[in-house]
């Protein structure tokens, strides 16, 4: 563990070690409403649905660094940096079931979090998407010269879109203060970076833009991650732009209808190497290094994140789902 | 009091009105600052309010209006420059899957004030790539506001609105109408967003265009008028919103009506006001609404072929006289 640990108190890593747990029994729920739910009235419906199992450290821990006042966006699985950012579970569960209580009034859907008051500025279903609207976001701070920053989450495949060279410049003229994550899971869908990319070292870009290569943390250790990316969002601040990455993975396929790891043996072997370095387990083993008598505190959290998910899907279940008016509404101001 | 301005200088004073007015409006785009403006519409705005809310930006289609998405989402006004509507075809995702959905897919919680001007249009044998008049395309979805002012009057009181708005907007100006002059009162104006305008009333055939083909509609006006018939011609200025009330009670009164087009004729602006015309105004109706749009074909360089493809004048009086 980093040396800076110690300015870290027992009571926040508490907290972050409950909200990685709330974040993994979230997804475990979805993903049971989706596939095992019988009762139409429960079920999870439609297309698409991302999860962040295995990946709680890089979102939890990257957002715990954010201000107030600074800023979020991601792409499409953005179910934990919704709930870390302050998002009420309940509200994201809405979301989910396609309910007018939900988070976009469940006209977004599960790739369509956003959380206005918090400056959670969505998630994106078009790969790359956020890049652009994340330097805009920084302009505007640049604009009015306050010293706020903005995190922006990147895909070790969406690297490879148009979107991020076009934007990662913008940002990188104009100084704007953008951290820029890449959430390296070493695979975007089914191809793996080294199949998709002749650069598989994501930091090295960096310096073809001429930014500041960032740090390449560990995903998996929440206290890295956090450590490093309330550093680069200080730089952000002064300098500009950093681009920095955390080595990280997702235990459940693209999207969970995908087959991924049933059509690429590669990648199943190497989820169990993952699932062995689990960012919930590391933080556990941490907790348990420096503290003594924790049983009761891991026995409360567990039975009060069960609870939580529990009442958001029945918040969700019993909420109404979006009229005819709804459907017409906020077409145009 | 009035002046004679271009529409380039029209539209220069829309915008220079509007960034004196509200100093959260910014412009950004390719060639917009030192070089003065592709089109020369900010010239001088680098010098006069500097490298902050005038500014260059690469090559990028998809950032600049993404960038301006963003920026827009987040409380500022950008007005943010295509050179010509060609390249914006590299930012179609970030104007019609960003600008135009998001205020919806997140439930209002944001809105995207942002306007998005574009030179458009034909002309000088600038070939395929370079001659596209698309604004139906742009027209065909929910979320996106799409305007083209068809002289530098109409011009500057619908980019003042446009930037006031608080909707993203498509804002297409006819190349080949910068040069052309109108008289620009000193008052402040605006043109409301949505509100079609008859440019020369007659009862005998109605004849509906917007941008350039208002010129071509007019002129066959006065030629028609020579032979004693009448043509209203209504300008739409907005293809979103779509005024067709204006067109209806137009098309109720001469029972024809042809539609002018400076664009393909497939999936067309044309198509669009036939068909609502049919739907709402069938029992009015005395002859098939004949439609005046380029050739479907891609624009070639040689000068014959590209007049050869395009509509002028002289199709507008033709196609008048087929449906009376």
């Amino acid at each position: 563990m980093a040396t800076k640990t110690r300015s870290l108190t027992k009571e926040t890593l508490i907290a972050w070690y409950r909200e990685m747990v709330l974040v993994r029994k979230f997804e475990d729920k979805c993903h049971y409403l989706y596939f095992e739910e019988k009762d139409p009235a429960r079920k999870i419906t439609g297309v698409y649905l991302h999860l962040c199992s295995g990946s709680e450290a890089t979102h939890v821990g990257a957002v715990k660094a954010l201000g107030v006042d600074d800023h979020v966006i991601t792409a499409y699985r953005d179910h934990g940096i919704a709930i870390a950012r302050g998002t009420d579970p309940k509200r994201v569960m809405a979301e989910m079931m396609g309910k007018r209580t939900g988070t976009s009034g469940g006209k977004g859907g599960s790739m369509h979090l956003a959380d206005r008051e918090r400056n959670f500025w969505g998630g994106y279903a078009i790969v790359g998407g956020q890049f652009p609207l994340a330097a805009g976001i920084a302009l505007k701070e640049n604009y009015l010269k306050t010293s706020n920053a903005v995190l922006c989450f990147v895909g070790d495949g969406a690297m490879n879109n148009g979107y991020f060279h076009e934007a990662v410049n913008m940002a990188a003229v104009w100084k704007l203060p953008v951290v820029w994550l890449v959430e390296n899971n070493l695979v975007g869908m089914g191809t793996r970076i080294e199949e998709s990319s002749g650069q598989v070292n994501p930091l090295k870009r960096a310096d073809s833009y001429g930014i500041k290569a960032g740090p390449s943390v560990d995903g998996q250790n929440i206290i890295e991650v956090y450590e490093a990316v309330t550093a680069e969002l200080d730089y952000a601040r002064e300098h500009g732009p950093v681009l920095m990455e955390a080595r990280t993975y997702r235990y459940e396929g693209h999207g969970v209808s995908d087959k991924q790891f049933d059509a690429r043996a590669d990648l199943k072997e190497e989820l169990a190497t993952w699932e062995s370095r689990d960012p919930i387990n590391i933080l556990r083993d941490h907790l348990l290094a420096e503290y003594k008598n924790l049983d009761r505190e891991f026995a409360a959290i567990d039975s009060e994140t069960t609870q939580i998910v529990d009442e958001a899907v029945e918040y969700a279940v019993s909420s109404p789902t979006p009229t005819f008016d709804d459907l017409m509404a906020h077409i145009y101001v | 009091m009035a002046k004679n301005l271009s529409m380039r200088d029209a539209l220069r004073a829309a915008l220079h009105e509007e960034m004196i007015r509200d100093e959260r409006v910014f412009i950004m785009g390719e060639e917009v600052g030192r070089w003065q403006g592709t089109h020369k519409v900010t010239r001088g705005f680098y010098e006069e309010f500097g490298a902050d809310r005038v500014r260059d930006t690469p090559i990028s289609e998809m950032a600049i209006a993404g960038v301006a998405v963003g920026a827009a989402m987040a409380g500022l006004r950008p007005v943010a420059e295509m050179m010509t509507i060609n390249f914006a075809f590299l930012a179609f995702d970030a104007i019609i899957n960003h600008a135009a959905k998001i205020p919806y897919m997140f439930n209002g919680q944001f809105q995207v004030p942002l306007v998005i001007r574009a030179a458009t249009g034909w002309g000088n044998q600038a070939t395929a790539t370079h001659s596209h008049t698309p604004e139906p395309i742009w027209a065909h979805f929910p979320g996106l506001y799409v305007g083209s002012p068809s002289n530098a009057y109409d011009a500057k009181g619908m980019l003042k609105a446009a930037i006031r708005d608080d909707n993203p907007i498509l804002f297409t100006e006819v190349i080949a109408l910068y040069p052309k002059p109108s008289a620009i009162p000193d008052e402040e104006y605006l043109i409301p967003i949505g509100k079609a305008d008859i440019k020369h009333s007659g009862d005998d055939v109605t004849i509906v265009s917007y941008g350039r083909g208002v010129e071509w509609s007019l002129e066959a006006a006065e030629i028609l008028a020579k032979e004693d018939i009448q043509a209203e011609v209504v300008d739409m200025r907005w293809l979103r919103p779509l005024d067709i009330a204006t067109v209806l009670e137009s098309f109720r009164k001469t029972n024809r009506c042809v539609v002018v087009e400076e664009s393909l004729p497939h999936y067309s602006f044309g198509s669009e006001i036939a068909a609502q015309l049919q739907e709402a105004a069938f029992d009015y109706m005395d002859a098939p609404v004949k439609r005046v749009s380029a050739l479907d074909v891609p624009l070639p360089f040689a000068k014959e072929l590209e007049m050869m493809a395009l509509p002028n004048t002289q199709k507008v009086v033709q196609a008048v006289r087929e449906v009376l």
